[in-house]
């Protein structure tokens, strides 16, 4: 058994190490919060907190995570930068389809987190490993800077 | 996607929606005490198929429409609450079942979400019976009051009669006006009054897609559930012909391998125990007709295709003498490619069959197909199969297709457990249905004076209509979405003939695609259009105009983009601004891209709009869909390309199948035009704008002329 801890709660899990995160997530604890878009690192859709850092979950296996925080989509509002994202994105109405969404709030949560006023450029840089088909990407710049500025 | 007759020649009017009133008008007919007892036993206060109204206050509101991040959830609820007069924080929207009777789009003629189509179809299909709902249950009031229903006001659920002091909520009043006769009618709301229309509101379906909580179809969770990941021959008509089933079932949590004629899945406790089932699978096919098919073939193909005559959609006059007469003739061929969807959302289906009957778990644009698609698999007739719609996590038409439900289906009569089937990313790309490709003949005159003196343009490709709604066929065999905005252009083009050369290539199968026929034909035309301006040697703005004398509303949003693009003032060096114009879906589109060249790449600058798309119900939600649209057409015409080889689709995933990412995309503008005319469509309006307007911003930045996409300077011919 392995144990890994989820949301601040530890939970015991009967997986292979080399199991990808994102699977464990989805498929046996249920947090189906976290989205599978490539499965490859390439979408962004499945990225979570490891110790407040975005990673893609599809590319983090088990055996990476023990021992490590996980923070995912369900629990973000109970950061300030994760509140003050999804706040934001509702302000501005950022949302269309919705399922690339919870990847991109807690990669902007972590950019929040990390750098609480970041540039054009930075924004670009930490939101560009992550698709979105709707073509929100204005509004998630928009939201960005009005989470930064509150 | 153009308007497809119903083949079973359902025709949906008023009477359709008040079907659901029968029982409470036979009610009416029984003594007082009875009809009281009816009425609650029945539940909620249901007048239509639309409105569901519970003694406890609760508005729930059907939703004929799919959402899938177009905002029609919310559209379609802000109609029928501005006519109910509550407030759209009161109304709660919930999936329609499937059935064509009761939720057939009209502008469709059958149950499906799709050709931008629903708030043209909900403007007056949801506005009535919300109309006649709210009437029904003022009237009941009155009666209860006597007092006459016209002295009474409704404020957010609320009846109430001023003169007598005299109040009643809609939830107090629901077994009263299930009592009564529904009334026939009901007059729309003055536009004066509406409250909500013309306003932007909040979405209604976004509080839970931030945190984690919005139930996609890939979500489903069921006691019992196991994980399929499917395999599907690699070559269309080819066949599954071995595996090594043994080294599947060894890997620990996989339980099953299932196998169709053509496609296999490993079952699995979750997807990676059945991926390192499917890994270890080894599955071998035999590859059928299309093995050794290469792109090559496939645009050969179309290419000699289109040296036939094809079926003529449009003639006028006889154009090719006022061509061969003009002071400068021009022709082009352009070409498109074929396009996969790439939802963000792989196709996925969840089936459960057991012996009383079939339930399907998925999202859907065309809900009675998937359930007829579920039956027809398992063998089960249609009345015992259960759909649960979802949201969707992206549709552009990939949605409209059934063939995952019913390969889903096939699966789970295999097994006595719930099965979700997943189809992996690469499955989803290699296996979509793809927007056909097309290769577009074009020739036009000019005369002396740079104006055109005819035009030809005779289109090749495959119908998606033939295989998905025969009867919207035309009699002389032409596919109307397929000459979509190239049969009618908003110009005047003098002698005119517009031609279809249906060609199926073999290997893929064709679908609809954000877009549809005007996605192709609006960046046909407007390029060739540009190139015509450019020959003439005038002002693509100017030149357009002069076209335009017959269309108002067109020129109107040329114009305003012009403006405030700034058009004609100076830009910097190897920048360029493209404009386009388009009637498409209901509305009039105008874009002014700006993009800067730096060697062959193409770097977007700023992208401008102007939309008529006439009332806005939802303004907000209209920016918003111009935005991702035009975000989704740049995408496909900087990047979008499935080509074959060996019979095999040579994309696999984001890294061949390239999106386009924040740090591409520029600032959008997006410009409303006040209108009080009837709304049109939006939602596929900027992908067919973006293709137009980036390619001849492009030619006005590099001076080359791209007439095959994706946009690619390096393998452009000069032009």
């Amino acid at each position: 058994m392995t144990t890994l801890t989820i949301n601040g709660q530890d939970h015991q899990f009967d997986v292979p190490d080399d199991m990808p995160l994102l699977w464990v997530l989805r498929d046996v604890a249920g947090l189906t919060g976290t989205k599978f878009g490539c499965g490859a690192g390439l979408c962004g859709a499945c990225t979570v907190h490891l110790d407040g850092q975005a990673v893609r979950s599809c590319q983090t296996l088990v055996s990476d995570a023990v021992g490590h925080r996980i923070a995912t989509i369900e629990t973000v509002g109970q950061t300030p930068a994760g509140a003050a994202v999804q706040k934001a994105w509702l302000d501005l109405e950022v949302v269309q389809c919705g399922y690339c969404q919870s990847g991109q709030i807690m990669q902007a949560a972590a950019l929040l987190a990390g750098n609480p006023k970041p540039s054009d450029g930075d924004i670009d840089s930490a939101m560009s490993g992550n698709i979105c088909r709707c073509g929100t990407y204005p509004r998630i710049r928009a939201a960005i800077k009005q989470a930064s500025a509150a | 996607m153009t308007r497809i007759p119903d083949p079973a020649g359902f025709r949906p009017d008023r009477r359709s929606f008040l079907t659901g009133s029968l029982a409470l008008v036979v009610a009416a007919s029984l003594p007082l005490g009875s009809r009281m007892a009816r009425a609650a036993a029945a539940g909620p206060f249901a007048p239509n198929a639309f409105i569901r109204i519970s003694e406890d206050g609760r508005i729930v509101l059907i939703m004929r429409d799919v959402e899938m991040g177009q905002g029609i959830w919310t559209g379609a609820s802000m109609l029928m609450a501005e006519e109910l007069d509550v407030g759209l924080d009161q109304v709660e929207p919930d999936f329609a079942p499937p059935d064509d009777k009761l939720y057939a789009n009209p502008l469709l003629g059958q149950q499906a979400t799709g050709g931008s189509t629903s708030i043209r179809a909900d403007w007056e299909g949801l506005r009535k019976p919300a109309a006649i709902a709210r009437r029904a249950l003022v009237e009941a009031a009155a009666r209860e009051w006597k007092v006459a229903p016209a002295d009474c006001t409704v404020e957010r659920g609320v009846v109430r009669h001023a003169a007598s002091g005299r109040s009643a909520s809609y939830g107090s009043l629901v077994a009263l006006a299930a009592t009564s006769p529904l009334p026939q009618d009901a007059p729309l709301k003055d536009r004066k009054d509406w409250k909500l229309i013309g306003t932007s509101q909040k979405r209604v379906d976004t509080r839970h897609k931030v945190d984690g909580g919005a139930t996609y179809g890939i979500d489903v969770k069921l006691p019992g559930m196991k994980i399929a990941l499917l395999a599907r021959c690699p070559v269309l008509g080819g066949k599954l012909v071995s595996v090594d089933e043994a080294s599947a079932l060894k890997v620990k949590g996989a339980h099953a391998v299932l196998k169709l004629e053509d496609a296999v899945a490993v079952v699995g406790d979750h997807y990676w125990a059945a991926k390192q089932g499917l890994d270890a699978l080894a599955a071998k096919w035999d590859l059928g007709p299309n093995a050794r098919l290469t792109q090559a073939d496939i645009v050969r193909g179309h290419e000699e295709a289109s040296k036939g005559e094809g079926v003529v959609a449009r003639q006028e006059g006889d154009p090719d003498a006022a061509i061969a007469g003009a002071a400068k003739k021009l022709s082009a061929v352009y070409q498109l490619p074929f396009l996969a969807h790439a939802t963000m959302e792989p196709a996925n289906c969840t089936v459960h069959v057991t012996p009383d009957g079939v339930e399907v778990w998925c999202g859907t644009q065309v809900p009675t197909r998937a359930q007829a698609a579920a039956a027809e698999a398992t063998g089960q007739p249609v009345e015992k199969v259960r759909l649960h719609n979802h949201l969707i996590g992206g549709g552009f038409g990939r949605r409209l297709e059934w063939e995952y439900v019913g390969i889903a289906a096939a699966f789970a009569k295999q097994v006595d457990y719930p099965l979700k089937v997943v189809w992996s990313r690469e499955e989803d790309i290699q296996h979509d249905r793809f927007r056909p490709y097309y290769y577009d003949r074009l020739s036009a005159g000019l005369d002396a004076d740079g104006r055109i003196t005819g035009w030809t343009h005779k289109v090749t490709g495959s119908s998606v209509m033939a295989r998905w709604a025969p009867p919207g066929m035309r009699e002389n065999g032409i596919d109307p979405d397929a000459v979509e905005c190239a049969e009618e252009t908003p110009y005047d083009l003098g002698p005119v003939r517009v031609s279809w050369v249906r060609h199926e290539p073999p290997g893929v199968v064709t679908a609809w695609w954000r877009g549809v026929g005007p996605a192709h034909n609006v960046f046909v035309v407007e390029s060739f259009i540009d190139e015509l301006a450019h020959a003439a040697g005038k002002d693509p703005v100017a030149f357009r105009r002069g076209l335009l004398e017959k269309n108002p509303r067109a020129r109107a949003a040329l114009d305003l983009a012009a403006k405030e693009a700034g058009w004609g003032t100076p830009l910097p060096a190897n920048t360029g601004r493209g404009i386009m114009v388009q009637h498409a879906f209901g509305s009039f589109l105008a874009v002014v891209c700006e993009a800067e060249m730096s060697g062959s790449n193409i770097q977007l600058k700023r992208l401008v709009a102007a939309m008529d798309c006439g009332q806005a119900v939802n303004p907000d939600s209209v920016r918003a869909q111009i935005e991702g649209g035009l975000v989704f057409g740049l995408t496909a015409a900087l990047y979008g390309e499935i080509t074959l080889d060996e019979g095999r689709v040579e994309q696999t995933n984001f890294d061949t199948y390239q999106i386009l990412r924040m740090n591409e995309v520029p600032p959008i503008e997006v410009h409303l035009v006040e209108s009080s005319e009837s709304p049109g469509g939006l939602g596929e309006t900027g992908t067919a704008a973006a293709f137009p307007a980036i390619a001849n911003a492009v030619f006005a930045a590099s001076g080359k002329r791209l007439r095959k996409l994706p946009l690619n300077l390096d393998k452009a011919s000069s032009g």
